[in-house]
């Protein structure tokens, strides 16, 4: 590093690559003294007119302002005020075309002066080295302090950077061409620059400070060597006139030979870089209590009878200008606010005058010629050597023009500085530049986008994720519980039986279920094989919609307790009640107990369970017609598909009894049952098991009588909504009856 | 009051496309009128021929595609081809060889391809190519200079033998070649490839009429011109020096290490640089933008490789001069210079 100082301070520079040499026509402008001009008769000041946000509006329509009066507060990051630029009385508040090249209309404050041009009461501090840090950088801040170099660069911020600085470099160099604005203000205030330039060492402490002036302004460097004698942490350092050394990476490069990383800033290497003109400002700020209200202005070009610099108020309107210096405009004249390099050309002349505006060049047609027609590419490749970014614009005019995004970026299109010199050099006249701001925004555009769909397909995702877990979740909760409390034999039985639920149709046509189950039963019987493996989501949700149901059963039940209402479970009830009394005479037999308890759904089932029992006891025979009977007993039980299947498992039993090898049906009408009951409440499992293996036991004597049995269970157990303990106790004690009558039929 | 808007830069450098290739053609002057000198006015008959043969196909093909018809003709590009083209070939090949010639450069090559810009081949070459392999009698009966002729060919005599085939006499070219010492003569660098084969050295190669010293009569001084107006071309930025130097470096050395290996059989540096299209095919031919690379470093290696294969084709090859299949083969290998080219961007590569 004490090599890199030293070889500075024997005025090496390091040149960047490319660069042209446009005519200067710096000599137009740069003879005379700078001018003030008379205060104009309206102002249009921007409330935003630097990078960052708008500073929050503290004044109102019709309010009179004294000059320097802040109209704005700074509220958010990078906000900067401005301020009244001469005492008046606002006018208005309204949107107006703003100094860009897009003239998208910015909320200014209309300004009509009262010709007294009296100040506000202001601060100066004589001794700025007694200030803190923070003071000295709130000045800055509230004094409305942005860059003046071009881009309107808040600059207390970049006073305040976290980054240590090592080289702080002061941006004279001027190098577009016909602006000398900074050129005569080096002339006329260089001692008052110099202490700008103080202030900012104080608040950067850098290890050296570093002003760059072009070789073509003698003058202004002899003013700047002269008034920074005293300091020797500042070297004026001339630089070769070519352009475009000012744009603030190609400076650094020329003079410190560093480098700024792609996509990064000059702080990221140590290196600050600030506008000789916004230095200008800082001195005002601090020593004066000035606040950024003026600036010197370029007004030149080939219509201007007057070329020269002046002292603008800020928000001067761009014809006051061109009128004072006296303007004979030519056929499709251009005004271009900037140098003919990287200015814009304006809509109209009535725009204010903003921080950031440096010259009005007002040109006719033999200076700058209108651009011709664009020729083709012979890919001469002189813009790559004009290119000082080394970059291969002609490469990327290829690219922008078909669009090839990705070739774009790969060729660096966002290192390019739009500086110019491409197209300024191009023989077929192509507007690369031009080629390169739409691709840059369209990328931008595309990328934006991108963002957008990832976001959405991340969400998407997600979601999807969300929901297989939800679905998992739900499928071990149907499988966990069952697994842990059956036998490997059950768990097969299980799964039969859900393969039967599944395959059901889902709007239950009882008769169409019965028939179904009537079909497997016997497909079953010829093939032994298991079924394949159920989807459980299906049943699971089939589940979940009859436990609702049951619940909701269960709560009309309560509601309406013993009360003969007209439900339909009770009418079916009533029905088996009647089947089975009919029966019971014809076996002069009868039960009281039983159908004298219809209150309860559970009781109800078990009622009609006993009923059937008692009628197939009584019958001894198989009859068809029983069956019939039965069947229809269960299919009048309320429209619920667990119903209809356990009914058709009872189909199934019955007419398995017929045949003598039954215990596979018998399993098989067990399994429907524990899977149908929704809870699986062990208890409830494990009573209904006990009671099945009692009426198994008990139906040892009379097989037809056993499998009866157990379908009254199924039917009971299938019955039970809630499947507590005492459904489960009731139904066992039910079995337990039947059974015992059972053994009196067999007896008999 | 109606403003114009642009966008910028609003200032340009005034170069355009036709004043570029007016400056390349204005450069082939020196290398022409030395031509004009050795070999008679043939050379300007040609030159003609091709200029309004390929006027005429650019304009018709302009006609056909919509396009306007004197804007691309006025960019110069069109005439460029034609003056490289004539300035390649015999100046005594019958008139149908360079109208064929033009025709192919500007249609086939250029206009087919897209027009201006879009060729991947350099349209002057492709077509001495074409030439060469269809009529290589007519593409290869170069005179000697004059000085060495029995008799001096008048230009009437020129005219008669371009577009009938026969001098007013009844001689036809071949008859024409023959010199004073009765021996049908060919360009130097056929004569020392037709000896060597022979298993003749250089030396003994060198003794005969069409050499003096160590150059072949004349192309020397071809080369000369071709050098003079190519400087030029770089001292006013029209082209950069990468290619120029590229061709004649990598020549000089391959010819040096020639020398050293084989002395007997190898004519040397400077025979190699003054010979042939040395010189118009480095500063005129091979630095063509739109077929050549583009990137600096890429021209170096552009150069450097034409040179490698015209040294080879002309010590090894079957045809005694290569440089318009040195430019052919290496225009198929701009794109792939071009990307493995690229130069740094600034703040890529740079330690924080």
């Amino acid at each position: 590093m004490e090599k890199l100082i030293a070889q500075i301070k024997q005025g090496k520079v390091w040149p960047f690559p490319g660069g042209i040499h446009p005519p200067g026509q710096k000599t137009i402008s740069n003879t005379q003294a700078i001018t003030r001009l008379p205060l104009p008769g309206k102002l249009v000041v921007p409330l935003k007119q630097h990078i960052g946000a708008n500073g929050q509006l503290i004044v109102d329509k019709g309010q009179q302002v004294l000059k320097g009066q802040a109209l704005t507060k700074p509220i958010a990051n990078w906000s900067v005020p401005v301020h009244a630029p001469t005492s008046g009385i606002i006018n208005d508040i309204c949107q107006m075309p703003s100094a860009h090249p897009s003239a998208l209309p910015e909320l200014s404050v209309i300004i009509e002066p009262d010709g007294q041009d009296q100040w506000c009461e202001l601060a100066p501090v004589t001794t700025p080295s007694q200030l803190s840090h923070e003071q000295l950088i709130d000045i800055i801040h509230d004094r409305g302090i942005a860059g003046m170099g071009g881009a309107g660069f808040p600059t207390y911020i970049k006073a305040d950077s976290r980054k240590a600085i090592e080289y702080f470099i002061v941006n004279a160099v001027e190098c577009e061409p016909y602006i000398t604005a900074d050129d005569v203000l080096m002339r006329e205030h260089a001692a008052d620059i110099i202490a700008g330039i103080e202030i900012m060492q104080q608040l950067l402490t850098p290890t050296l400070t570093i002003v760059g002036i072009e070789d073509n302004k003698p003058e202004a460097i002899a003013a700047m060597q002269a008034a920074a004698e005293h300091n020797d942490k500042i070297i004026i350092q001339t630089v070769p006139t070519i352009y475009p050394s000012g744009g603030e990476k190609q400076l650094i490069k020329l003079l410190t030979n560093k480098e700024v990383p792609s996509g990064g800033i000059p702080a990221d290497i140590g290196v600050l870089v600030q506008n000789v003109g916004t230095l200008f400002a800082v001195h005002q700020a601090v020593y004066e209590g000035k606040p950024l209200i003026e600036r010197v202005i370029t007004v030149t070009g080939n219509t201007i009878h007057k070329p020269g610099n002046v002292w603008a108020l800020l928000g001067t309107e761009i014809k006051h200008l061109l009128d004072c210096q006296g303007f004979s405009p030519v056929p499709q004249q251009r005004v271009v606010m900037g140098g003919p390099m990287m200015g814009f050309t304006l809509p109209t002349v009535r725009i204010g005058v903003v921080k950031t505006t440096n010259c009005i060049l007002a040109p006719d047609h033999d200076e700058l010629a209108e651009p011709g027609p664009e020729k083709a590419c012979i890919r001469c490749s002189a813009c790559a050597d004009a290119c000082p970014a080394s970059l291969l614009p002609q490469q990327l005019q290829w690219f922008a023009k078909s669009k090839e995004y990705d070739k774009l970026k790969e060729h660096n299109l966002f290192d390019c500085i739009e500086c110019g010199a491409c197209a300024y050099v191009c023989p077929s006249e192509i507007p690369l530049v031009q080629y390169y701001r739409v691709a840059k925004v369209e990328i931008k555009e595309q990328q934006a986008e991108q963002v957008k769909a990832e976001r959405a397909k991340e969400r998407f995702e997600l979601r999807k994720q969300r929901l297989e877990r939800e679905q998992e979740a739900r499928q071990n909760r149907h499988k966990r519980k069952p697994a842990a409390e059956k036998s490997a034999d059950e768990k097969q039985k299980i799964a039969d039986a859900l393969a039967r639920v599944k395959n059901k149709p889902a709007k239950g046509d009882e008769k169409s279920a019965v028939a179904a189950a009537i079909a497997r039963a016997k497909a079953k019987k010829q093939n032994q094989d298991t079924e394949l493996e159920p989807d459980n989501s299906d049943v699971a949700l089939e589940r979940a919609a009859r436990k609702e149901q049951a619940r909701k059963y269960k709560e009309q039940k309560a509601a309406s307790n013993t009360a003969a209402d007209p439900d339909d479970k009770k009418s079916a009830v009533a029905a088996a009640i009647a089947r089975a009394k009919a029966k019971k005479a014809a076996a002069s037999e009868s039960d009281n107990e039983s159908t004298s308890a219809p209150a309860d759904d559970k009781k109800a089932a078990v009622a009609a369970a006993i009923a059937r029992a008692k009628a197939k006891k009584a019958a001894q025979a198989v009859s068809v017609e029983n069956d019939n009977s039965e069947s229809e007993v269960a299919t009048a039980s309320p429209a619920d598909n667990k119903k209809a299947a356990v009914a058709a498992a009872i189909a199934r039993a019955k007419a398995k009894k017929a045949a003598p090898a039954v215990s596979v049906e018998n399993d098989d009408a067990e399994s429907e049952i524990t899977t149908a009951s929704p809870a699986d409440d062990k208890k409830a499992a494990v009573a209904a098991a006990i009671a099945r293996a009692k009426a198994k036991k008990a139906a040892k004597a009379e097989q037809a009588a056993s499998v009866e049995n157990d379908n009254s269970e199924s039917e009971v157990t299938t019955a039970s909504p809630a499947d507590n303990k005492k459904a489960a106790v009731a139904a066992a004690i039910a079995r337990a009856k039947a059974k015992k009558l059972q053994q009196e039929g067999s007896d008999q | 009051m109606k403003l114009t808007m642009a966008s910028s830069p609003h200032s340009h450098s005034h170069k355009s496309l036709s004043r570029l290739m007016q400056t390349v053609i204005l450069a082939c002057i020196p290398g022409l009128i030395a031509q004009l000198y050795l070999f008679g006015t043939g050379v300007l008959i040609q030159l003609i021929l091709a200029l309004v043969t390929a006027s005429l196909s650019e304009a018709i093909i302009m006609r056909i595609r919509n396009r306007p018809v004197w804007s691309t003709l006025s960019d110069g590009s069109a005439w460029l081809t034609a003056v490289l083209l004539a300035l390649s070939i015999p100046p005594l090949a019958p008139w149908w060889v360079i109208v064929i010639g033009s025709f192919f450069a500007i249609v086939i090559v250029k206009q087919l391809y897209g027009g201006l810009g879009f060729n991947l081949f350099n349209p002057a070459m492709a077509a001495y190519v074409l030439l060469l392999i269809s009529f290589p009698v007519q593409m290869t009966t170069w005179m000697p200079v004059s000085d060495l002729l029995a008799d001096r060919i008048s230009l009437t005599q020129q005219l008669s033998v371009i577009f009938n085939g026969f001098t007013s006499a009844g001689f036809s070219v071949d008859q024409l070649r023959v010199g004073v010492d009765g021996v049908t003569m060919a360009t130097p660098l056929d004569t020392i490839k037709t000896d060597i084969a022979h298993g003749l050295t250089v030396s003994e190669s060198m003794q005969a009429a069409i050499f003096n010293s160590w150059l072949g009569q004349g192309w020397g001084w071809v080369n000369l011109g071709f050098l003079i107006g190519g400087l030029y071309l770089i001292k006013a930025k029209v082209i950069n020096w990468h290619i120029p130097v590229g061709v004649l470096a990598s020549i000089a050395v391959c010819s040096a290490i020639g020398y050293i290996a084989a002395p007997g059989t190898e004519p040397g540096m400077i025979f190699h640089l003054f010979s042939g299209a040395t010189m118009l095919g480095a500063f005129f031919i091979a630095t063509d933008p739109v077929s050549a690379a583009t990137t600096n470093r890429g021209r170096l290696i552009y150069g450097a490789l034409i040179g490698l294969l015209v040294y080879l084709i002309r010590t090894f090859g079957g045809y005694p001069d290569a440089m318009a299949f040195a430019v052919l083969l290496l225009n198929m290998a701009v794109p792939l210079i071009d990307y493995y080219t690229q130069p740094r961007t600034y703040g890529h590569g740079v330690n924080k």
